[in-house]
């Protein structure tokens, strides 16, 4: 079996000080929002999540045209790997989403546009994997998977234009205004570093998880051919 | 020399122009080829269509309890109700048009005939379709006897058209996926609703603002986002069809 990369294993660590560099600053350095109070400082987290999960849906699209043009496997690996580590990413996003909206909002939910088109987007990605885990042939799941990401890589944006009909009450804190968003709020300087410190954190976070799923998918690749061959 | 250089590119510029012509014309039989005998099994089983039709109007019925549909509540509700319903019946539709194709080995069939594989792929959306918009031509007069409803206005007919084609392109891209799968029909829905939302949701919208007899212009929006979807959607899902059904 090879051994971890030492590049890997350097992400693994600076990963883990980032996360706690960003908590720190999320938690004290950030200062307390005058009419949210405490509560606010959950937009860290739920900002830096957001951010590399929906890079991570919208580079599984990507991932899907090359394998469906080249066809190579390799490429499916990479694509399950980017899909779930951004799900649940995704689902942390919606979660801390959930427990601000509660004291800002006065409810655990409300269907609003983003709130929905997460909540799909969500939906669609649990329904990848369950297409893919009712195919045993590994050429069919990836083509079958690469074309079902596609799509709902596709139906996501448009899912928000529709949504957009109904009317929209999530604050939208980096540039743009609505005015009947309720619990937006203008940043101070100390906030914006936290958020980029967020950012910075996730997106590192992001890319080491993805890596090390990478290398466990390509480990399952050989497990199963190696089980092939003592079948055979 | 050169006359016989011009008669060899004339020959040629003939056999050229007969390539080109003969794929769409062989491309349309094909697609129609395969509508028609969608169509002509229907016609003698009389299977799928007197299901989603009677499954339908159970939903209607189930609707009836569930929402109690008063005057009031019909006038807010009834788009939603009507596009349930035809999304419900659509899968079930959906799901035995390409369940009949698997079980008697006729898709291996129609993957061995020398035709192109989006001539498949566009011979089940049409005969889908046509289905679908049977049923529909059915429910819709039920519905506005039963709640006393005027439901035959174009605009509406319009939406009905386009949100079909849409849910009906995206549905037989994801049939002809989720019966090759373990799983098999019951994959269906859990695929297609989260992707089809953005369909359900404009024709939802569009109806309910025609039925309420609002200007044009306040559907517009809904009327165009459909209409993207369905150019949208048809093109990926023509684009993709073949990864679907290669062995």
């Amino acid at each position: 079996m090879p051994t971890k990369p030492t590049l890997l294993k350097i992400l693994d660590i600076l990963a883990l000080i980032m996360l706690g560099v960003s908590t720190y600053f999320a938690l004290v350095k950030a200062p307390t929002e005058l009419v949210m109070g405490q509560v606010q400082r959950v937009f860290y987290f739920h900002l830096g999540t957001a951010w590399t999960a929906l890079l991570g849906f919208l580079f599984a699209s990507v991932l899907s045209v090359i394998y469906l043009v080249t066809k190579d496997l390799r490429w499916d690996r990479y694509q399950v790997a980017a899909i779930e580590v951004s799900l649940v990413f995704f689902l942390i996003t919606i979660a801390l989403g959930s427990i601000w909206a509660r004291p800002a909002w006065n409810t655990w939910w409300t269907w609003d546009p983003r709130l929905t088109t997460a909540a799909v987007t969500e939906l669609v990605y649990v329904a990848y994997f369950m297409l893919r885990q009712g195919i045993d042939d590994p050429d069919r799941r990836a083509r079958f998977g690469a074309v079902y990401a596609l799509l709902g890589g596709i139906s996501a944006p448009i899912t928000f234009f529709a949504i957009r009909l109904y009317r929209t009450i999530h604050p939208v804190v980096i540039a743009g205004s609505n005015p009947e968003a309720e619990g937006g709020f203008s940043m101070t300087a100390d906030m914006r570093t936290a958020m980029f410190v967020a950012l910075f954190a996730f997106t590192l976070i992001f890319i080491d998880l993805y890596w090390n799923r990478i290398r466990l998918g390509d480990l399952q690749d050989k497990v199963e051919q190696l089980k092939l061959k003592v079948m055979m | 020399m050169a006359d016989n250089i011009r008669k060899a590119a004339g020959k040629s510029v003939i056999t050229n122009q007969k390539f080109s012509t003969q794929p769409t014309g062989s491309f349309i039989k094909a697609v129609s080829a395969i509508v028609w005998k969608d169509l002509q099994a229907e016609f003698r089983s009389r299977e799928l269509f007197s299901a989603m039709l009677v499954f339908s109007l159970l939903i209607i019925l189930i609707f009836n309890f569930a929402l109690e549909l008063d005057i009031k509540t019909r006038q807010s509700v009834t788009a939603g109700v009507l596009w349930a319903t035809f999304a419900f019946a659509g899968t079930l539709g959906l799901n035995r048009s390409m369940a009949i194709e698997k079980d008697r080995g006729c898709l291996d069939g129609l993957l061995l005939a020398p035709v192109d594989r989006s001539a498949i792929f566009f011979g089940k959306v049409i005969s889908n379709l046509v289905f679908m918009l049977i049923v529909e031509a059915i429910v819709l007069p039920v519905y506005s006897v039963l709640y006393n409803m005027n439901l035959f206005q174009p605009g509406l007919m319009i939406v009905i058209l386009l949100g079909s084609i849409g849910y009906v392109a995206v549905g037989t891209l994801l049939a002809a996926m989720s019966v090759q799968t373990r799983t098999r029909d019951m994959l269906l829905p859990i695929l297609l609703f989260p992707v089809a939302i953005p369909v359900l949701l404009s024709a939802v919208k569009a109806s309910s603002g025609l039925l309420a007899g609002v200007p044009f212009e306040e559907v517009q929006f809904p009327i165009n986002l459909l209409i993207a979807y369905d150019v949208i959607f048809v093109a990926v899902a023509f684009m993709t069809f073949e990864n679907i059904v290669e062995e």
